[in-house]
């Protein structure tokens, strides 16, 4: 699924990491911990194409085989849940894009409120159709940066369910404690 | 057929989001009223219908900027950009949904700033409005490569205009001008470039 040999990447004089050896099966399930700063997100938008590593190999996936989840949920804040999945749903070709878009919505809470603009609702909100969306073309390979940011239990709950689901994972997280027990393979940065 | 339905749902969506946050089509009326209120009381009594055509290419120039500067405000603050790269259309369906957007809102500008200008200054002939349709169509592509290139930037604010004015130039002397020719010559140059290129400018990998 992903193999990374001795990635590296700096910003200017400021070098993020280096020498990062990742190798994925299908269906693994990646921790990448670590603190504030430290380069998790910055290896999550390396594996997920959209940035460049500084050196280093990398084989991935296609990526219309990827849901990335970053640290916004990565949807419009003036259309409504129902438009944000409709205009994904179209840009990643879905055949029945409606019958997914509705059980999606059903699963996360958020059918009741499928026509509100996104900009009402709270930032928990925000990440459930963030999730959504990541979701919305069944993808292979998972990316997830914080996810369980700004998620209530039940929320987190949901997440749970689909993070144990039959996929390739890569969580990064600060907290550790909610996944580690799914955790095939760990990745600590300093 | 599919890179079409994909432009369609962007160019709907950058619609549907002007229409709901209300906040660059405003602005672009408002200002291009007040430039030519100003000019209007600027220019010398006497001065010749050119000197007047030059304030309404400069007039509609920096209106263009102000909405180009308005165009990726979504994507930039809500990192849309990752979203649209990671989906699997052809980049340049982003690029051209996005132009058409700003071709929509110039145009709308120029209902409201032509007449205006014709009520300030002179009459408009319909040179200097194949004119202006045809300088909306080279500010709305190359503005929107820009306006894509300063969302990377830091200085983004100070990069549109650095790099979108200069390009504005040659649009300045076809229009003033009056060289219809030349602006068709401009918008095949740079429609063609900037759909070519706006996918190395949205991908770092």
């Amino acid at each position: 699924m992903i193999a990374a040999r001795a990635l590296a990447m700096r910003y200017g004089d400021r070098r993020v990491f280096r020498g990062v050896d990742v190798e994925l099966a299908d269906g693994a399930f990646l921790l990448v911990t670590g603190p504030n700063g430290s380069g998790k997100t910055t290896l999550l938008r390396v594996l997920a194409g959209l940035a460049a590593p500084t050196s280093g190999e990398l084989r991935r996936p296609e990526r219309h085989t990827i849901g990335y989840l970053g640290h916004d949920p990565l949807v419009y804040r003036e259309l409504t849940p129902l438009e944000n999945l409709t205009l994904f749903g179209r840009l990643y070709r879905l055949p029945e894009r409606g019958e997914r878009i509705g059980m999606l919505l059903e699963r996360f809470g958020l059918w009741d409120v499928r026509h509100e603009r996104v900009s009402t609702f709270s930032r928990g909100m925000q990440q459930r159709l963030g999730l959504c969306r990541v979701l919305l073309h069944d993808p292979q390979l998972l990316l997830l940066d914080e996810p369980y940011n700004a998620l209530d239990a039940q929320g987190a709950a949901l997440l749970d369910d689909l993070l144990g689901e039959e996929r390739t994972h890569v969580v990064a997280t600060h907290e550790p404690q909610r996944v580690e027990a799914r955790a095939t393979q760990r990745l600590a940065f300093a | 057929m599919t890179y079409l339905s994909d432009v369609v749902a962007l160019t709907r969506k950058d619609l549907l989001l002007e229409l709901r946050a209300k906040e660059t089509l405003p602005s672009m009326l408002l200002f291009v009223l007040a430039a030519l209120t100003i000019f209007h009381f600027a220019l010398p009594r006497g001065a010749g219908h050119t000197a007047a055509l030059g304030l309404l290419w400069s007039a509609l120039i920096f209106t263009a900027l102000l909405g180009l500067t308005r165009a990726f405000v979504a994507e930039r603050e809500q990192g849309m950009f990752d979203a649209l790269v990671l989906a699997p259309c052809d980049r340049s369906a982003i690029w051209l949904a996005k132009s058409l957007a700003v071709l929509a809102f110039l145009a709308a500008a120029e209902v409201v700033a032509l007449p205006a200008f014709a009520a300030f200054f002179s009459g408009i002939g319909g040179r200097t409005v194949v004119a202006v349709a045809l300088a909306d169509l080279g500010i709305a592509a190359v503005g929107t490569l820009f306006g894509a290139m300063a969302v990377a930037g830091r200085a983004r604010e100070l990069l549109l205009p650095l790099l979108f004015l200069p390009m504005a130039i040659p649009i300045v002397v076809g229009g003033v001008g009056g060289y219809l020719w030349f602006l068709v010559l401009y918008d095949a140059i740079f429609v063609v470039l900037a759909w070519a290129t706006f996918e190395y400018v949205v991908a770092e990998v």
